[in-house]
Parts: structure tokens; sequence; C-alpha cells
């Protein structure tokens, strides 16, 4: 049956609602509203306001309350409303929500999941389409997690829910209203487990959330150019999968990176450099990385000269030195 | 119904008065002054309705602990002289308020502590060691929250008002009467986590009780520079929650206050917001120098508001305390010191190798490889060492 994503992330809280009581939804406008994208949709309705309720407009409160219920024993998921304003939270995510257990030698868990509808594509105004995964990933303690696809959406909020650590949930705000065939319930691959979404044999193109359809597209197109490419969505950043990756890279000999964030310090460059450390001698080429541009994310009328496309994927691949020769993107240099 | 010529002048336009609703603010202000039940030399005032005297032996168990923990105190500032703790921040001068809000909660309860809270810590009967940890330096938390109900000592300032507030709200909803007791200080009101949680904590109802030991600096800033309100505990009220403030060195007062305030919260009636009065006698810590920013007459002036002092001249003039029975509890103290002595005279052991354990419920992939990276290290280290 074809649905979207936001039915399909939907579906997943209601089912973990009616599978666990121990689960409650909370956030800004998440009761009677359903959340500015509807995620949270009848929740209140059919699960009462002591599960699925609204909070005071104050964005470290709810990570910090939830961190509290946690405490007590509880399963909160949180909503940040758009990615920018959850940098209130931060100082409750990086020092509390990524740290007890560890701080606590494992005696304190807070699993939480921290849902961010996040990056742009969507003709927002400035604060609400920022990519924020990095600075989560660069936190030890967090898990984070984010689907490209509309049963792998269910399949992963189904998982980060039931996990006994923190997530942090990050929902392609572009891919919201976007459809498919899925079949729910469902469960993919675990954690930690990256997935060839487009099996190829030239090159692999490394993507996850807003930018796995970019790849797939690109790659659709790459055909008519010669080449076959592989795309693997990444899917969790935290736990990161080396392996399938890497056994992707070692049998194309090529690799090109994609995100939507800005590239400078960003999972991409990270994705990058481990690819390097592990496939040195069975690369033909430099690992190439396609990103957002380092800027500010701009205004609705200039966001698709930031967001890397097909046409940026295109000319990376054709760097990817096919013929040999020094790559003149550096000559200058 | 016949009308006097006075009672016509009442009524006349110009002088009558609007009936106007009671406030509804006015019942959430703290009194105007803070409340006291002892004077600075220990001598009773007179007896407060609002606020009944806890029984003789719960004062007498009172002064106990306040007299081990201003020990513990003395020996931790000692162990941090010599090199056994990393950093100490001490509260000396602040036992009323460090024990006499512990004493206010049941066990079951949960406290969420400062950095500065080691005192109520070992108050509230958590092992010492355990307790210092966090300063010495094999761990961060020493202790299991889960089991002294207690979370970590928090050093990021005022962000456990919010998970008091999220604690209390998720004990309430699965049926449980806990009070989450939060402590913070002057300084760290001024965090928007404070602001958030007491206002999560009000909107919820959730049984809180934020208690403010106003010590007069934020390291070196002084209140002033916090706050232009009458007293913090009007913090409260633009939220919706009642608050009191108290005399934080009059031991008495501070336990009957906070016993209100539980008493409120464990009620149903929402959070309580306490603010005590009182001085931090020591410098922020071990490493901070106080003479750079407050003047040597008025920590004097504090000293003769000495709350242990106070709690002793009352109780051997009620004939709770004798000296055969001060001088048992000094003993106790001398010898609670003794161990924690000791104890942390012993060279804690630590492996590098648990520092992968629990990052996460199950280390990742990656953790593992770097693990097995400090493993070889440590093995080749020893090798070098086994050659040497």
């Amino acid at each position: 049956m074809a649905t979207t994503m936001a039915k399909a992330l939907n579906t997943a809280l209601a089912d973990a609602l009616a599978a666990d009581d121990r689960v409650v939804v909370f956030g800004e406008d998440v009761g009677a509203l359903g959340g500015v994208f509807r995620i949270t949709d009848g929740l209140q309705a059919r699960f009462g306001e002591n599960r699925c309720f609204d909070t005071p407009l104050a964005e470290a409160g709810i990570v910090g309350f939830a961190v509290g219920m946690a405490m007590s024993g509880l399963r909160p998921v949180v909503e940040m409303q758009f990615d920018a304003f959850a940098y209130p939270a931060f100082e409750q995510i990086a020092s509390h929500v990524a740290k007890l257990r560890n701080r606590t030698r494992g005696a304190l868990s807070v699993p939480i999941v921290i849902r961010v509808p996040y990056a742009g594509g969507i003709g927002g105004v400035e604060h609400h389409c920022d990519s924020s995964e990095a600075y989560y990933a660069h936190t030890p303690g967090l898990k984070v997690v984010t689907p490209a696809t509309v049963d792998d959406a269910y399949s992963l909020l189904r998982e980060a829910i039931e996990d006994p650590d923190p997530v942090v949930f990050m929902e392609p705000k572009k891919l919201y209203f976007a459809s498919a065939e899925a079949s729910l319930p469902t469960r993919n691959e675990p954690f930690g487990r990256a997935v060839v979404r487009r099996p190829g044999r030239d090159a692999t193109l490394v993507a996850y959330g807003p930018a796995v359809p970019v790849a797939l597209e690109a790659a659709e197109a790459a055909r008519e150019e010669g080449w076959d490419l592989e795309v693997v969505d990444v899917r969790t950043i935290v736990p990161f999968d080396d392996e399938t990756i890497t056994a992707s890279v070692r049998r194309t000999g090529r690799c090109v990176v994609i995100q939507e964030a800005p590239g400078f310090a960003g999972v991409g460059a990270e994705i990058a450099a481990r690819v390097q450390e592990r496939c040195f001698h069975a690369l033909h080429a430099p690992v190439l990385r396609v990103a957002g541009l380092d800027i500010p994310y701009p205004a609705p009328m200039l966001e698709h000269t930031h967001l890397p496309g097909v046409d940026r994927v295109l000319d990376a691949v054709a760097r990817l030195q096919w013929d040999d020769q020094p790559d003149a993107r550096w000559a200058a240099a | 119904m016949t009308t006097t010529p006075q009672a016509v002048r009442r009524a006349s336009p110009r002088t009558r008065r609007t009936v106007t609703p009671p406030d509804p603010a006015r019942s959430l202000l703290p009194d105007a002054e803070p409340v006291r039940l002892l004077a600075e030399n220990g001598t009773p005032l007179p007896a407060r309705s609002d606020y009944p005297e806890p029984p003789a032996e719960v004062l007498r168990e009172l002064y106990r602990r306040m007299v081990l923990g201003r020990r513990f105190d003395t020996q931790a500032t000692a162990l941090t002289k010599q090199g056994r703790l990393a950093v100490y921040p001490s509260s000396r001068g602040q036992e009323a308020c460090q024990v006499g809000a512990v004493l206010a909660v049941r066990d079951t309860d949960w406290v969420f502590p400062t950095y500065r809270e080691s005192m109520a810590l070992v108050a509230r009967g958590i092992d010492p060691v355990e307790v210092l940890t966090l300063l010495r330096g094999d761990w961060h938390c020493g202790y299991d929250p889960t089991e002294v109900h207690t979370a970590p000592q928090c050093t990021p300032l005022a962000t456990q008002c919010v998970h008091a507030a999220g604690l209390a709200h998720g004990e309430a909803y699965q049926g449980r009467d806990t009070v989450a007791l939060a402590f913070i200080g002057d300084g760290a009101t001024s965090e928007g986590d404070f602001h958030e949680g007491i206002n999560f904590a009000a909107v919820f109802k959730a049984p809180v009780v934020y208690f403010v030991q106003n010590n007069k600096y934020a390291i070196s800033v002084p209140l002033s520079r916090q706050t232009a309100a009458p007293s913090l505990a009007y913090k409260g009220v633009g939220y919706g929650v009642p608050s009191e403030q108290v005399d934080g060195n009059d031991p008495v007062a501070v336990l009957a206050v906070l016993t209100r305030a539980v008493a409120h919260a464990r009620a149903g009636k929402g959070p309580f917001l306490v603010e005590a009065h009182t001085y931090r006698m020591e410098p922020h810590t071990n490493a901070d120098d106080a003479t750079r920013y407050r003047d040597g007459a008025e920590v004097d002036a504090w000293r003769d508001r000495d709350p242990v002092a106070r709690l002793e001249t009352y109780l051997r003039a009620r004939g709770v305390l004798d000296d055969a029975a001060i001088a048992e509890i000094a003993e106790q103290a001398e010898a609670y010191a003794a161990e924690l002595r000791t104890r942390m005279n012993e060279q804690p052991t630590v492996d590098p190798l648990s520092l992968f354990d629990h990052v996460y419920a199950e280390p990742t992939p990656q953790l593992i490889e770097q693990r097995e990276q400090v493993r070889a290290e440590l093995a080749a280290a020893h090798a070098e060492e086994g050659d040497a």
C-alpha cells in the first residue's frame, strides 16, 4: 500500500504507544494539533493526554523533562519542532542525555528518542532547514539515525524507541510527504547496518537521509553516461557501518560521499576519511565529497544553489580518475 | 435596614471603593523576612503555627549530622591539600541547608544535587568515598543513583531543575508519591534551565521542591549581579509557584520550612520554591582566592552566625544535648573522618579499558576497535616495563 514517510512515522509512534505503557510522546503542538508536520496526528485522541501531550515552549525544558521521566523508568519520545529550534536543548543533550550512562558506570540510562525534523528543500524561511546531524554524531553516547525510505522510517523509529540508549532521530522534512509502497508494520535491518539501495559496479555513492533519493536519481542518470553506480544508504550515522561501506568500495574502487549539510567538518568528511583509511589499496581515485555549501542555510529562492543535486553528483563521479589524469579542479592550486 | 450617616458617607461615590477579588499572586509570595525560629545566639524566637518546630529527637539527629557533615567537609578540604582530591567545593557554613534539606525528604524521594552538595549527600547516608569519586577523579559519579535515589552531582548549572520536574512528573504518572528535591545556588537562578524547570513543574503540578541556597556569591560575582528581584524567592510567583525564604543558618527554621514545602509537594499541590539565606565561608573551591572579591569583615560577620553553634546552644538550653552527648557526637565525627582518611589514602584502581564499557549499552564496532588499540598499547607498555 502506498503511504508517506509522515504516515509511517505516525504509525510507528502509535504502535510503540500501544506496545509499551512506558512510552510517552511530548513536545510543542504534538497534542491536539498533531504536530506541525502531523507526525503525532491522532495520538492524543487515541492514547489520552497523559501519553501524548503539549509542553511549555522550551526545548531545553522538553529534553531535560524527558531525562527526568526516563530516570523514573519511562521511555519518552520528544519532538523538536525544527532542526534549529533544537539548539536550546543542546546542553541537555550533550551534557546529560549523552553522558548519564557513562557518568554512572551504566547504573542510569536514559532511553530517550529526540525526533528532529531536519534539512531543507521545502522552501522554509531561515532557521527551519538546518542539517544538524554532525553536532549530534560528534557527541559520544548518542545514537544518530536518519531514514531515507518510508518503511525504514517506521522500522528505525520503532527500533529507536526500543533501544536502551538515547537516539537523535533525524527526519528529512522534504521526504515527509513522498509516497512509496510500504507494508507496515515492518522491521528492516537493525541499527548499525547500512543498506545497498542500488547495486552497481563502477563506483559507490554513500548517502544518508535527504541525500539518498538524490544519489539514486544520480545513479539512474549515470547509466546514460555509461557508469553503473552503487548507492549505499547509511541509515544509522551512529553506530556506523564501516563493514558494508568498505565492502562496497572495495568492489567498485571509487567512492563519492553525499550529504546536504555544509561539507566542512561534516559527517561526509568522516565517512570519506574512513573509506580512504580502509580501502586505500582498492581505490582508483580519491574519495570525493558532494555537500551543501559552507554557508548558513540560504533563503528559499536560493536554496537550489546550495542543495547538492544530481548534476553535482555526476560532476563528482566524472572526476573519479576514469582516465588517470590529474583532477582539473585542483590544477590551479 | 437602617442607614447610619457614616455608612452613607462610605458609600458615597467619591469615597466608595470597588470590591476587588483577592490577589491570586499574594498567596504565592514569601514572607517579607526570612523565616527564623532561632535567634543568631541560639535563643528561641516566638513559635510559629505555620512552621511548627520539628520534634526534639529529629533536631538532635539534625545536629549530629551537621557535626559529621562539617567534619566531612574539613576532611575533604584537607584531602585536597594533600592531593587526594582534584578539587573540592566546600559547603562550610551551609550545614543547616545541606543537612536540613535532606532530613526533610524520605529515602524513597529523589534528590538532585549540585557539585556543592557533597555534605548533603553524606548526610543522606551515601558512602562518602562514593560521593568523593567525582572529585578524586577515578570516575564521574561514584554512587548508583537508582539505589540511593540521588541524581549524579550536577556541574552544568541549573540543568537538574528540569530533570527534577520530569522525574517528579514521571513518578506521579506511575502512581508513586515521590517528591523531588532540587538543590540550586543563587548564581544558577540566572540560567534558563532554572526557569524552564520551575515552569514545567508548575504546569504539570509536579511534586518538586526547589531549594535555593543563596550563599551570596557565584564564584566571585555577588548576588546583585544575578538579580534585581527583592529576593530569589520572589521568582516563584511569576510561575504560579508558592515560595518562602528562610534564614539558611537557622537549622530549625530550614528543617521546618523544607518539611512544609515537601508536604505541599507530596499533597499534589505542585512545586514549592525555598530560598535560604546563607553564606559560603570558604572560597568557591580550593583553587579560588576569595580575598580578591570580598573582605574579611564580611566573612567574620557570618562566622558569628555559625549554624552548628546556633543549634548546639539551643539544644543545650532545651536539655536535648549535654556535654556528654556533644562529646560523643564529636567522637563519632572524628571516627568518621579517620575512616574516610584511611579509605581515601588508598590509591584507587582505574582500568583504562573500562572507558569503553558505558558509552552505550553495547559498544559500537568503532569502540571495540579502539578498546583493542588501547589494550595493545597497555600490553606493549607492560612488556616494556618487564624488559626494563
